[in-house]
């Protein structure tokens, strides 16, 4: 009676515990990669809008502040969609004809709302409060990226948690003055470049951020990574 | 066959198939909803809903509306307290706010002006200068012809903060050097009373040059 199996199974087994392990291993890595793939995360993809508006021109070319119109900003946890009225304010009067603000006029006429598609939606159980990034001095731009040269809003980074707790394990990597947190430009200190914060200079981005976590009261690294932070 | 499919549950899996806890049945700011007929989470008060900026669940009219009777006032409500930090606000919110039209000399020429707007008065001109403080309060509150009103923008007391503002704007761009104080002569400008951040934004064509600048940056 011959054997069931040919002596080269042996080998063939072997290889298969060898190819088992490269294949969990490479679908292990493809699901890592496509989890943090804009794919998924939709970064870097400006969705389709009611209205194709600018944040580039309105903020590089016009020079508009962003709290002219996300109003809220400061004391909310929400920045605060401006409603219908705040783009008729200047609206009323230039661009009156063009076509492509047709969906703002009739939304201003029949009072129903423009549905934007919301680019920066974090999952709802997660608690997120823009006044006190801003307090504690983290620009719009750390989270959001350079908006005055995206003529349409997409999403800068992936707004994962990995990304969230790269913030707040070591935020004085990223904090900048407040008087600073809305500009688009600010720069952080090097030894050529120094920020100013209450009379003293500061040439490295190390010592300003220790600085101003002082200054600015900020919470442990061990509470703001606290899971309750965020889901609460 | 069994790999392919072990791929198959591995990414359905990481992507998820359910998202109950990803969107939650509940109110959040301004998204759609379908609870009510008009999709809105955000409602209107209920008819017959008495703002309590109004008379009579708040007593202090002058605050919400610069006026005395019919008269504006020419002071700053009793709860707001004059001082440097209120100049201050007011500039920042001047800056955020007026300045698209009135530009940040307060001259009507913002640069929405410059892109077609109807142009706004200086707040220079003699009559603006002898408004009553009241006056400005209330066109921020309201509109007046061209300009809209600014009260969902801006909330009451930063109102009152760019009122003191501008007649601080006023005075400076009608100021004489025998209104300073001897001290001021040699460093002119208030240290932390900021001018706004013009290096994000290319510097206006029409900006005049008298802008003043702070002594101290």
């Amino acid at each position: 009676m011959s054997q069931t199996f040919h002596r080269s199974a042996n080998t063939l087994a072997r290889a298969s515990i060898l190819g088992m392990v490269l294949l969990l291993s490479a679908v292990g890595s493809a699901l890592f990669k496509l989890q943090r793939s804009p794919y998924v995360t939709g970064q870097h993809i400006a969705p389709d809008q009611p209205v194709p508006f600018s944040h580039q021109h309105h903020v590089a070319g016009l020079g508009l502040d962003c709290r002219y119109c996300h109003t809220s900003v400061e004391q909310s946890s929400f920045a605060g969609i401006p409603p219908t009225k705040t783009c008729m304010n200047c609206h009323a009067q230039i661009w009156t004809n063009a076509a492509l603000l047709e969906p703002v006029r009739n939304s201003f006429r029949t009072g129903e709302s423009l549905q934007w598609t919301r680019v920066h939606d974090l999952p709802d159980f997660v608690y997120f409060n823009h006044s006190i990034h801003l307090n504690k001095g983290v620009g719009c731009e750390s989270c959001h990226g350079r908006v005055d040269e995206m003529p349409l809003m997409y999403l800068e980074n992936t707004l994962q948690m990995e990304w969230c707790l790269s913030c707040h394990r070591e935020p004085e990597k990223f904090l900048r003055p407040r008087k600073e947190v809305f500009s688009m430009t600010y720069q952080q200190p090097s030894p050529e470049h120094a920020v100013e914060v209450g009379g003293t200079k500061y040439f490295s981005q190390e010592k300003l951020g220790a600085a101003l976590k002082d200054m600015y009261h900020l919470r442990t690294m061990r509470d703001i990574t606290s899971c309750s932070t965020c889901h609460r | 066959m069994a790999l392919l499919g072990l791929a198959v549950v591995c990414v359905l899996s990481a992507a998820g198939c359910r998202q109950d806890m990803q969107d939650q049945p509940k109110f959040i700011p301004l998204r759609s909803n379908d609870f009510y007929a008009d999709h809105r989470s955000a409602r209107d008060p209920l008819p017959g809903t008495v703002p309590w900026t109004k008379t009579p669940l708040n007593e202090d009219v002058y605050f919400f509306s610069g006026k005395r009777g019919n008269a504006f006032g020419n002071d700053l409500p009793a709860n707001i307290k004059f001082d440097r930090a209120l100049l201050a606000r007011g500039q920042d919110r001047y800056n955020i706010y007026c300045t698209p039209c009135h530009s940040v000399v307060g001259d009507g020429n913002g640069m929405i002006v410059q892109r077609g707007y109807r142009r706004p008065p200086s707040l220079h001109d003699p009559r603006l200068r002898n408004a009553p403080l009241g006056y400005f309060f209330d066109v921020m509150s309201n509109g007046l012809g061209a300009m809209p009103d600014y009260a969902s923008q801006i909330k009451p007391e930063d109102r009152w903060a760019i009122t003191a503002y501008i007649r601080a704007l006023q005075l400076s761009q009608n100021a004489r050097e025998s209104d300073m104080a001897a001290q001021d002569k040699a460093t002119p400008g208030p240290s932390d009373i900021r001018m706004p951040d013009t290096s994000a934004t290319p510097q206006k064509p029409g900006a005049p040059a008298t802008m003043p600048q702070g002594g101290k940056q």
